[in-house]
């Protein structure tokens, strides 16, 4: 794959804070286009990854582009090309929702600064709304508000960072599917997410726990690499069920969804032994099926615990 | 080609925190009133013109000369006699305490001397440590020789009236030899005012925005260091004039303080002043870490100013290291800028000498301000 393709190619990324290691050679190839999620637990170094391929934290470690720029180097044209929506709201509380589009635009020297904010407000919906002052806003429409101004500037790359945080269902769906569109006319999307819903809505995605990217690829193929195997079972006492096989040899996770328990290990013939004595149980139900998304990323992040 | 100061950028910056100042009612208030308040409190505090000051007479002549020219004194409306002490040291005491401001000796054989034509002297001790306290009243005595015996110089005495007086008053200014006079203080307190709040301001700034988390924003955008550190200064200058224009109006109208010079070189020399002022905010609001570290910072910086700049004591009553220190705060020039423009009429080549050690301040400031500028969150 040839260097143009890729939207962020970066290599060895290292960032440590008073001496602790919040990302580790972390290696990430985003392609042109794409949508990628960025997942990982609380504190796994998103934000710090974020930050560093939009130059607002200089690496100690590791190199790359991002766009064709250098990451270390050439910070500054990074910035006019991508647009960074912050997990924390970081616009000006005490301007309106207009005034807050329109300083964005003036900073990126948008020369149809009306009608871009115009049009932008009419996207969000909150035309009528336009000189409310951001602070009173609620949270979810903070976030749509904050989405809006790192898109108004028509960046290549766009870097957000939990957008949907707190966001209803409809206007996370609404969200994706401008994502989706932008995707279509080229538009490169990091969005990292706590969601899994989300994340099998990401063309790609990584894994990142304690720093250290741990599995990458598309949904199938994080599955698939994850070695996990995961059986189904419905039985009429889920919660006994539950106690009795946690902690047995070759069983990982014990998680009930709904009237039915997900059953998971990594070494498939260790796990069939251990459930062997409960599929004979009257009134139950046993399944082999698909392991999901959160089931490979807790026994990703346990393992990764284990190693710590 | 993108390193460059961009005029829209820095324009956004400018716009961006105009509204803010709107926004902010309290803090714009607070930054129109404090000049009037100020003004008020310690314009008049500090330049009544003070009457029935206590003063102690120690006299060595009881005639009837001598009772003739206290009695003057209290007449003049400045003295009123508080204390007779019998001997020098209670004296002595009695105005170190600040018990009393001023001590009249009055020499032996004062009646004797005075009839010869001998001219005797009366020695009037003023304590200036606040000498606006002081003035008028020292200013008074003066007349008080030409006038006070006309009354008991009668007769053969007849032709000891007029000049020179038949006797002499010597003022000897004791803790602060330099007395300041009262005009001195309303065009001081312009440049204190200024100091506090310009400063205390974009202090502020930088941190506000750290501590609001709207920096991380900001630096992810192209907008360079330069840009928003001019972008927040501008504003602020405009706030500083209409300071400086609510103090020249009541100097003018409430304290009748002399404009001598042109007040358009004065608003002129006025904006290195205030520049530098903003840009020590913003260099301390690079350092700290948070709104209270910038708040600290800025009365590090205010006290020095006060105390070394002339303002509060007199410049060359202070030590070397001292005036040293003063000579390179901006409000040390400023204040002879504008007491030189206000009250001895100083033209630009006069104002020259102190302007560019403000620039120079200026300079220097704003270097270390964009060094220690944070482009990263680092
Ligand atoms: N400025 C900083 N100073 C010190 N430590 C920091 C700083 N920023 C982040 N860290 C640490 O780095 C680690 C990674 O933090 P980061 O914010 O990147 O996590 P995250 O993956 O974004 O988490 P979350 O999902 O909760 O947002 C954490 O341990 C955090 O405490
Ligand atoms: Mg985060």
């Amino acid at each position: 794959m040839g260097n143009d393709d890729l939207a962020i190619n970066v290599e060895g990324l290292t960032k440590r804070f008073n001496g602790l290691l919040a990302v580790s050679n972390l290696a990430l190839q985003v392609r042109r286009g794409e949508i990628y999620g960025f997942l990982g637990p609380n504190g796994s170094g998103k934000t710090t990854t974020i930050r560093m391929l939009c130059g607002l934290l200089t690496p100690d470690g590791g190199r790359g582009t991002c766009l064709g720029y250098d990451v270390i180097r050439e910070t500054r044209q990074i910035k006019r090309q991508v647009g960074y929506m912050t997990q924390r709201f970081s616009l000006y509380e005490d301007l309106s929702i207009r005034e807050n589009l329109d300083f964005t635009a003036r900073i990126y020297g948008m020369g149809n600064r009306r009608q871009a904010v115009d049009s932008a407000l009419e996207r969000l919906g909150l035309a009528d709304r336009r000189n409310q002052l951001a602070g009173t806003l609620s949270g979810g429409w903070k976030q749509r508000l904050a989405l809006a101004a790192c898109m108004l500037h028509e960046p290549r790359l766009l870097l957000l960072d939990e957008p949907t945080a707190g966001v209803d269902p409809k206007a996370r769906r609404d969200f994706w599917d401008e994502i989706h569109r932008l995707a279509g006319e080229g538009i490169t999307v990091l969005v990292s997410t706590h969601y899994m819903d989300e994340a099998e809505r990401c063309n790609r995605l990584a894994y990142i726990a304690y720093g250290t990217l741990l599995a990458r690829g598309t949904v199938a193929e994080v599955v698939k690499d994850s070695g996990i195997v995961t059986w189904m079972a419905e039985c009429a006492d889920l919660y006994a069920l539950g106690s009795q096989l946690r902690g047995q040899p070759g069983v990982s996770q014990v998680v009930p969804f709904g009237n039915v328990l997900h059953v998971s290990g990594t070494d498939a013939a260790l796990l069939e032994r251990a459930i062997a004595p409960f599929r004979a149980q009257a009134g139950c139900r046993w399944t082999p099926i698909q392991p999901g998304l959160e089931d490979v990323f807790i026994q990703m992040m346990e393992k990764a615990r284990d190693n710590v | 080609m993108s390193d460059r100061f961009v005029w829209y950028r820095f324009w956004a910056v400018v716009t961006k925190e105009f509204i803010q100042m709107r926004r902010d009612r309290l803090t714009f208030a607070m930054m129109v009133g404090i000049p009037l308040i100020q003004l008020m409190l310690f314009g008049f505090a500090i330049n009544a013109d003070p009457k029935e000051l206590p003063a102690a007479v120690l006299s060595a002549d009881h005639s009837e000369f001598s009772r003739s020219f206290v009695r003057a004194l209290e007449n003049s409306g400045y003295f009123k006699v508080t204390a007779q002490p019998s001997t020098e040291a209670e004296a002595e005491r009695l105005i170190a305490e600040g018990d009393v401001q001023f001590v009249v000796n009055i020499p032996e054989n004062f009646a004797r001397k005075l009839q010869r034509g001998e001219r005797p002297a009366i020695l009037v001790e003023a304590d200036a440590t606040d000498p606006t306290a002081t003035g008028n009243a020292v200013g008074a005595l003066s007349q008080l020789a030409q006038t006070a015996l006309d009354h008991d110089l009668r007769g053969a005495l007849q032709p000891l009236q007029g000049k020179p007086a038949p006797f002499e008053v010597r003022i000897h200014r004791r803790y602060n030899p330099e007395g300041i006079t009262q005009y001195n203080i309303v065009p001081g307190l312009m440049g204190v005012i200024l100091t506090m709040t310009m400063i205390m301001q974009t202090g502020l700034a930088m941190t506000r925005e750290r501590e609001r988390g709207t920096m991380e924003n900001l630096l992810a955008t192209p907008v360079r260091p330069f840009e928003v550190m001019a972008g927040k200064i501008v504003p602020y200058i405009m706030v500083g004039y209409i300071q400086v224009t609510l103090i020249l109006l009541a100097a003018r109208f409430v304290f009748n303080v002399p404009m001598l010079g042109n007040v358009a070189l004065l608003y002129g020399v006025v904006l290195a002043f205030i520049a530098a002022n903003l840009a020590v905010g913003l260099m301390f609001s690079t350092v700290a870490k948070n709104q209270m570290q910038a708040m600290q910072m800025t009365f590090f910086f205010f006290l020095p100013s006060m105390l070394l700049s002339g303002f509060m004591f007199p410049f060359r009553g202070m030590p070397e290291w001292a005036q040293n220190i003063g000579s390179v705060l901006p409000l040390t020039h400023f204040l002879r800028m504008v007491r030189g423009i206000l009250l001895k009429g100083n033209g630009l080549a006069e104002t020259l000498p102190h302007l560019w050690p403000i620039g120079l301040f200026l300079l220097t400031v704003v270097a270390i301000g964009l060094k220690r500028y944070r482009k990263t969150l680092d």
